[in-house]
């Protein structure tokens, strides 16, 4: 792979705020950045305007479900940034799916990065809402905007944000527009700054919000530092055996403990 | 134990006794619900913060289209109808060409090879041995399937690059789910129309082993492209005949469709009874896009399905019928005491064949057929020949022919005591019997299993002679 080039390096017009194009090098990082999302939404794109890496990805069955890693700096701090498998959603038992899943939820990276297509906001925001109840740490990075404008399609942003409990960017990765923001959006959330407050699905009805209630008390009982009981509990009346038999071994307990200590026996 | 630990593990044990009670309680509806409740919102969402919503990127047309080619009632029907006009249209563009490709093949370079081989002096046994076996077995496979495939295909990837087989695996889906089995098997079962091997390989695209394993026994269900021609000449001979010659085309290709459908109709049953025995276990979730409708590139699609699909099944079926052919030769010509090995194997079986609506000539032929089903009509008529000792028709005891007309066909059949329901237990069984050599070699390759290869080859056999054994019974009892 390359590293990067010296000529972008200089150029001022790479130099997007005060970000470091880190390409392949990720030793001594001090967060973990996952960037997820429907396939064919530009998020490769974006990981490529990050880390100066130029990563190549397609979507089709059968294709080997590889994880694109890389790293830059921004204000100081170092990020490893994991580009993670294009998904529709979190549900099913695809490999796609799980390693998505499996690498919020077991490798608990400190900011989530989705990335949304504007053109279709209503289909990405299935996973959207199921990633806001893995974790409560992430950034909608509202992508392909100049192709949503150009389709008259308007998103109030600040009201999505509002809506969903997370920094809401618009971005347009092919053009780099957008890039300072959302990586400004990431620090804060990384750092603590912000803090998030992820929606939670709402439509249940009262019989099944009411199990879900009861069992998710008996997973905090359990594991009192899980950060995602409810998603746990959601997951286990789902009859999800992964997560069945962490539960059953003890496993998921150990999801409380420091975020990137536990990176190496992920996947 | 360490008490905390010991408290622990009871802990853990009610929880789980909780979510295995919860669970009995809701059954599937739990997840079904989750998913609706997360596309409830993200509605209520996008609603919210979009203005415009006219620009949602799809046409109205499509999503009109879309509405009622996967709607519920009339889902099916459309689907039947176009795969009833696919066959139509090969039924009866067919023949003509066939027809002239093998008066070529046959009449003239046939003649033109044995005198050749007769002047120079070559021994008739491996004059027969190559030209009235290998040679023929060619020709007539060419004959037989270049012309079908050369108009089945390029419709089917006409419907395909249109955008409507997505449509059709979102219609399968739910009946698939409901069998237990994996809603991408919509996907395979298509592929399987095609060729088995195909479908089995494509398999992969499910990640269950469970489902993918149902997805790989019953893709055999999939009436694939080399039993086509046996279906639809089959057809043509006995069901066409029932009925005034100009419905004739049209009742045969119900009846095939009728056959594709039972085959659906198989898979689904199939999947639903291993998913309740050996393989049980839930049905998994997908997304399935429907991707936007497309005019197709006529011209692409005629290169790509003439070069990709037609040349390359028409070459395997070169390939296997070869062999084949001298096999043929071989069992009819050898003798022992005066009666072929072919004569001998029909007199052993026929009696328990007769019994269950086929003949001996039918199994004998399923034997040598196990590398492809194309050649199973060929070595059927030539047995048939040798054992009713019919003079002036083919070239002889042993040589597969190609005949002029279908009618002359089926009256060769009927001399070899075929009735209507022999026509139809042979469309019945070439629909349920074993796998092709390749697609058992395929399986085997994919699942890596001798048990489920083994249980892949014999469970569609054996479900073959019961459903002839039934409607046999059936039949004797009608009649």
């Amino acid at each position: 792979m390359n590293t990067i080039n010296s000529n972008c390096e200089t150029c001022p017009v790479h130099n997007v705020a005060n970000l470091v194009k880190l390409g392949v090098e990720m030793e001594g990082y001090d967060y973990i950045v996952a960037l997820a999302g429907n396939p064919n939404t530009g998020k490769s794109t974006i990981f490529n305007n990050l880390t100066g890496l130029r990563q190549h990805t397609g979507n089709w069955p059968g294709k080997t479900v590889s994880r694109g890693e890389g790293g830059f700096e921004y204000s100081t701090s170092r990020f490893k940034l994991v580009d993670l498998p294009g998904t529709y959603s979190l549900l099913s038992t695809s490999t796609d799916e799980e390693v998505a899943r499996n690498f919020i939820l077991f490798g608990q990276p400190d900011v989530t990065v989705i990335v949304v297509d504007a053109t279709k906001l209503e289909r990405n925001l299935n996973l959207v809402l199921q990633i806001l109840e893995i974790t409560n740490r992430a950034v909608v990075s509202l992508n392909l905007i100049d192709e949503a404008k150009r389709k008259k399609i308007e998103i109030n942003y600040r009201e999505l944000s509002k809506q969903l409990g997370v920094p809401v960017i618009p971005t347009a990765a092919r053009s780099k527009d957008g890039m300072k923001e959302l990586l400004s959006a990431i620090h804060q959330v990384a750092t603590g700054k912000y803090v998030c407050k992820p929606y939670q699905i709402k439509g249940y009805t009262k019989k099944i919000r009411k199990s879900i209630d009861e069992l998710t008390k008996k997973v905090e009982a359990l594991y009192p530092a899980l950060p995602n009981s409810r998603w746990v509990a959601i997951r286990l009346l789902e009859g999800d055996q992964t997560i069945m038999d962490s539960v059953k071994s003890g496993e998921i307990g150990h999801l409380t403990t420091t975020p990137t200590s536990n990176m190496s026996n992920v996947i | 134990m360490n008490p905390t630990i010991k408290e622990n593990k009871n802990n853990i044990d009610e929880l789980v006794s909780f979510v295995n009670e919860k669970r009995w309680e809701f059954r599937e509806d739990f997840h079904d619900h989750v998913v609706q409740s997360i596309f409830d919102d993200a509605y209520k969402i996008s609603q919210k913060v979009t203005s415009n919503s006219n620009g949602k990127g799809r046409r109205g047309w499509e999503v009109s289209l879309d509405k009622i080619v996967t709607s519920r009632i009339f889902g099916f029907p459309i689907m039947f109808f176009l795969l009833a006009l696919v066959f139509w249209v090969t039924i009866e563009g067919a023949n003509v060409p066939s027809a002239m490709i093998a008066s070529f093949l046959v009449d003239t370079i046939q003649p033109f090879l044995k005198s050749v081989s007769a002047s120079i002096g070559i021994p008739s046994f491996i004059d027969g041995l190559l030209i009235d076996g290998a040679y023929l077995a060619m020709a007539w496979v060419i004959s037989v399937m270049l012309p079908p495939m050369a108009i089945f295909f390029p419709l089917f990837t006409l419907l395909e690059d249109f955008g409507y087989l997505p449509r059709v695996a979102f219609n399968m889906d739910r009946l698939f789910q409901k069998a237990g089995a994996h809603g991408k098997q919509a996907l395979t079962m298509s592929m399987g129309f095609g060729c088995n091997a195909a479908g089995v390989i494509a398999a992969r695209i499910i990640d269950s082993p469970r489902e993918r394993l149902i997805a790989i026994i019953t893709n055999n269900f999939s009436l694939c492209n080399g039993r086509w021609p046996t279906q639809i000449l089959i057809a043509s001979i006995f069901i066409g005949s029932l009925v005034p010659s100009y419905l004739a085309g049209l009742a045969s290709a119900a009846a095939v469709v009728s056959i594709a459908i039972l085959g659906i109709t198989l898979s689904l049953v199939s999947s639903w009874a291993l998913s309740k025995t050996v393989l049980k276990g839930e049905a998994s979730a997908f997304s399935l896009e429907l991707p936007p409708y497309r005019p197709p590139s006529i011209l692409r699609t005629l290169y790509t399905s003439l070069i990709d699909r037609t040349i390359f099944v028409l070459w395997r079926a070169i390939v296997f019928a070869i062999p084949a052919g001298m096999a043929i030769w071989l069992v009819a010509n050898v003798k022992i005491e005066d009666l072929s090995i072919a004569q001998y194997f029909i007199n052993f079986s026929d009696p328990f064949a007769l019994f269950i609506g086929l003949n001996g000539v039918i199994f004998l032929a399923y034997i040598i057929a196990i590398p492809a089903n194309e050649i199973v009509i060929p070595t059927i008529l030539m047995l048939t020949v040798a054992t009713i000792g019919m003079n002036g028709v083919g070239q002889g005891e042993g040589v597969m022919f190609e005949l002029e007309s279908i009618k002359e066909t089926g009256n060769i059949l009927r001399a070899g005591g075929w009735t209507v329901l022999t026509g139809i237990n042979l469309m019945l069984f070439s629909l349920i019997h074993n796998p092709c050599s390749t697609t058992i070699y395929t399986i085997y390759k994919e699942t890596g299993s001798l048990k489920w290869t083994v249980f892949s080859t014999l469970f569609p056999v054996v479900l073959g002679l019961v459903v002839c054994f039934l409607v046999a019974q059936f039949w004797f009892i009608l009649a």
